[in-house]
């Protein structure tokens, strides 16, 4: 049975999201982009420089009609700014899957989850899909697929911390949920990070500074690829009970 | 010879003198901007592409123009 994958409705090849942000140059970004297989990256929606009109263009580097860009909210701490911020994601090309992020803390950016459930109901009733950044809280998460959300993406840990999944019981509790696409996003460090994930039951990841800023983003990226195709293989193939004694592999008979 | 009159709008966040009686289209194409890679609000309000011709600047509009660039 082929193992596919759908957001709202809208099948892609890979459960691997990546986000643009943090690299060298447009270059090592659209390279660690292409090698990482990702059907989906992420983009800010900012000010074009005025002054400087020789600077490069995200899309003269990824191709939206080749890869879905889905347009985000970060730096958005109230749900104002963050609807105004996907209207205008919108106006640009059309988009209608957006990743929504309402930050509530400088600190920790951690997600303000009343301002982003107003938000995620406000926007699917424009008819936007809306992907949720979230925290790993699943009575929240509940509340936002209520709402109207398309996808649950709680977070591994704090955005660019690099921990990995510090609560994985509240990640399998909203697991066994939801029907949603559930995307871990934020806080991932290294590629097993991705394959616990996946082994969790995640329909997906989003990652962007555990690529980016690794020493060779490239062969990172690569690495996370292969570790979400692993996570996900595993997962489907359904692992062995767990044991606190041992048990041997080989037969005891003919043992001399 | 009569001089043109100018007028003061805010233009992503700065201030800009541009000639009375000027449209959105002749402001973006002075600052050269690829129309079908970016959104244009006015005044908090976002402006349909195909009437940039037909929308008139006044004094102290704001008038943001953005894009897409790298993000997590």
């Amino acid at each position: 049975m082929k193992d596919k994958f759908f957001i709202a409705n809208k099948q892609f090849n890979s459960r691997l999201i990546v986000g643009t942000g943090k690299y060298k140059s447009m270059r090592e970004c659209a390279k660690a982009v292409e090698l990482s297989g990702a059907n989906i990256v992420t983009v800010a929606v900012r000010r074009v420089n005025i002054s400087n009109k020789k600077k490069p263009l995200l899309m003269d580097y990824i191709d939206p009609k080749k890869i879905t860009y889905l347009p985000n909210t970060a730096g958005c701490f109230n749900s104002e700014d963050a609807l105004r911020t996907l209207r205008l994601a919108r106006e640009i090309g059309g988009w209608k899957l957006v990743k929504l992020e309402v930050l509530g803390d400088k600190r920790n950016l951690f997600p303000e989850m009343i301002e982003t459930l107003k938000s995620t109901e406000v926007l699917s009733k424009e008819g936007f899909k809306v992907m949720v950044y979230c925290n790993d809280d699943p009575l929240m998460a509940k509340r936002l697929e209520n709402s109207g959300a398309c996808a649950i993406m709680p977070l591994a840990a704090p955005i660019g911390s690099g921990l990995g999944i510090q609560n994985k019981v509240n990640i399998r509790i909203i697991r066994a949920q939801t029907k949603l696409p559930l995307i871990i996003d934020a806080g991932l460090g290294q590629a097993s990070d991705a394959a616990i994930a996946m082994e969790l039951g995640c329909d997906g990841v989003l990652v962007n500074t555990a690529i980016a800023r690794a020493k060779k983003p490239f062969e990172m990226a690569m690495a996370f690829k292969n570790a979400v195709i692993a996570g996900r293989q595993s997962f489907l193939s359904g692992r062995i009970e767990m044991s606190i004694l041992g048990k041997a592999s080989s037969p005891k008979k003919g043992i001399i | 010879m009569r001089k043109i009159k100018k007028i003061k709008i805010k233009l992503n966040g700065k201030v800009k003198l541009i000639n009375e009686h000027y449209k959105i289209q002749n402001l973006l194409r002075d600052v050269k901007v690829p129309i079908k890679k970016v959104a244009i609000e006015l005044n908090k309000e976002i402006l349909d592409k195909k009437k940039l011709d037909k929308i008139k600047l006044k004094k102290n509009d704001k008038i943001e123009i953005v894009h897409f660039i790298g993000g997590g």
